[in-house]
């Protein structure tokens, strides 16, 4: 239940985010969510694709430094405090978080929320205990 | 204002005695330096075959190579017991070269760098304030001595901390200050921003070394600080500061010649060239007991010139140091070579081989930045990965070159490669300065 996220060094340079998209848009790669760490010297990139080892291959032809990092993907009604309720649950699992983002899809009323986690079999064991549902890669690469 | 009357010799006086010392040192070296001994013996030349001046252009040359091959004490010509002081400086592999003076070598050290200071018009009246690191570098101590010897007030105040260097420069009313030109450029920024005019000080006078610095950098040093900007040139293998130095009318820098000869070579071919010429200077010692120097080779690129000095010295002058004839670079009066941090960077995992130093100018102080291509993804996982990386980049260099470098990442592929010797170094530096 694990999703691949692909990672990308960016310089912090413009033009260089662009020169990713180019490549991604080029070969019929599809971006479903996209996140930039930042700071006054790199960035990183965070990227939900639906073809992520074609992804892999195809920016590190294009001189990129590129790693994929499984990620949980779960699904929360889009309604206030839903997220609270799910972030609990890390919190009383004493599951160390390192980030996360959320973005809302296409179709249905739900929130998805990438989480990335220290330990993240036992994650999903807290997760799927708690009735929170967590998105299969299939479902979260065609969204 | 002349210290020793040996520094306005008639010139035939002056080459009388130095080959006199000539003939000495060689003989000295060949006796008791087993290097010098087997060197001359390969070419079957004996110390008493140097019966001119001319003669001195039959010995080999020796290069700082040598010294680090004979790490630390090999091209020492004397016990260390018979040694009062020790100092050292970086080479390019991070193993430092070790000289050594008896108590005669730093005697005359000691006299060199009173000439140094007298020259520069500083006496017993004045107050100096040394900025020059004290320590294996022979900058503060070099200085120290010369100073004291003519009795000037000496604050050991070594080199860092502007506010508190500018604190003693007005409550000890310093007038002579010592220093990297690059400090006290930067010392002037710091004036800028605490509000001090040069009014509010009472420099006088400034003895700078360590590292070159051009004219426009002399109108502004002068301008800004109020003092004349005198220049002077040294190197450890040799004794330190001392060997050169300028008096108050700025015609190059006189070198102390009853203790050194200077030839100026073709760096390619090792020929001596024609008065006047520009090349690399090369310099013999004539008094040497510690560890004596025969034609060595200093990679600094300038000219000699013979005519008669306004001040009355009459001994050659040199140039100011136009350039390096090797990939050296003087970083903040530090000797820096690409090879040191090549070094470094190839002991450091997840990055590339590749890597270019970009050397610039920010407030009148060289900054590095050392620019390599990041390798390893799996560091991308989170963000503190890749400082881990930088800061452990930056540690390192720091630790062999004491300086600190700005470390930026970049994608792999994005350094320039050539077929054959790459640009490893990109100086950036305001031609200024």
């Amino acid at each position: 239940m694990l999703v691949k996220q692909i990672n990308v060094f960016l310089e912090n340079q413009s033009g260089r985010l662009a020169e990713v998209t180019r490549t991604l848009g080029e070969n019929d790669i599809d971006i479903r969510a996209l996140y930039i760490a930042d700071t006054t010297e790199y960035g990183i990139l965070r990227m939900i694709l639906d073809k992520p080892d074609k992804a892999v291959e195809v920016l590190t032809a294009s001189g990129f430094t590129v790693s994929s990092t499984p990620v949980i993907a779960i699904a929360i009604e889009d309604k206030p405090g839903t997220l609270d309720h799910a972030l609990s649950i890390f919190s009383e699992g004493s599951l160390s978080l390192e980030y996360l983002y959320a973005y809302v899809g296409r179709t249905s009323d739900d929130a998805v929320v990438v989480i990335r986690v220290q330990d993240p079999q036992m994650a999903l064991i807290k997760l799927e205990e708690s009735g929170i549902r967590v998105l299969s890669s299939e479902e979260v690469y065609g969204i | 204002m002349i210290w020793n009357t040996a520094e306005t010799l008639p010139r035939k006086d002056i080459e009388e005695l130095q080959l006199n010392r000539l003939r000495w040192q060689v003989e000295y070296a060949y006796d008791h330096v087993p290097f010098y001994h087997e060197k001359l013996d390969s070419i079957g030349l004996k110390p008493s075959h140097i019966q001119s001046l001319n003669d001195l252009q039959k010995i080999p040359f020796t290069v700082k190579d040598d010294l680090r091959d004979n790490y630390p004490t090999g091209l020492f010509a004397v016990p260390n017991r018979e040694i009062v002081r020790f100092h050292g400086s970086s080479g390019t592999t991070g193993k430092p070269i070790v000289v050594g003076y008896t108590r005669n070598d730093m005697e005359n050290w000691t006299e060199c760098c009173a000439r140094m200071v007298s020259a520069a018009g500083v006496t017993c009246e004045d107050t100096a304030q040394v900025a020059f690191g004290y320590g294996l570098f022979t900058g503060g101590f070099g200085l120290h001595y010369g100073l004291e010897r003519v009795g000037v007030s000496v604050i050991p105040i070594s080199s860092g901390n502007s506010e508190r260097q500018l604190m003693f420069m007005k409550d000890l009313q310093t007038t002579v200050l010592i220093a990297t030109p690059s400090y006290v450029l930067h010392l002037t920024e710091i004036m800028e921003e605490m509000g001090i005019a040069k009014e509010d000080l009472y420099l006088k006078t400034g003895l700078f070394g360590g590292e070159g610095h051009t004219p426009e950098m002399r109108e502004l040093i002068e301008a800004r600080m109020g003092i004349n900007d005198t220049q002077n040139y040294g190197l450890t293998e040799l004794c330190g500061p001392g060997v050169s130095y300028e008096c108050l009318h700025h015609t190059g820098m006189h070198i102390n010649e009853d203790f050194f000869i200077a030839e100026i070579i073709d760096p390619k071919t090792g020929e001596v060239l024609p008065e006047g010429s520009t090349g690399e200077i090369v310099f013999t010692t004539l008094t040497k007991e510690g560890i004596p120097m025969l034609r060595y080779r200093t990679k600094d690129i300038t000219r000699l010139f013979y005519e008669p000095c306004a001040c009355g010295r009459t001994h050659t002058r040199m140039d100011l140091i136009m350039g390096r004839s090797d990939d050296m670079m003087i970083i903040r009066g530090v000797n820096v070579f690409p090879s040191q941090v090549e070094a470094v960077l190839m002991g450091i995992e997840g990055i590339g081989q590749q890597y270019q130093l970009i050397v610039t100018t920010e407030k009148f102080m060289d900054r590095i930045e050392v620019q390599v291509e990041l390798h390893d993804g799996g560091i991308l996982d989170s963000y503190s990965n890749l400082e881990k990386l930088t800061n452990e980049i930056r540690h390192k260099i720091k630790t062999v070159l004491q300086i600190d470098v700005k470390v930026t990442l970049l994608n792999p592929k994005t350094l320039e490669r050539t077929a054959g010797k790459s640009k490893r170094v990109v100086d950036l530096r305001s031609k200024a300065f």
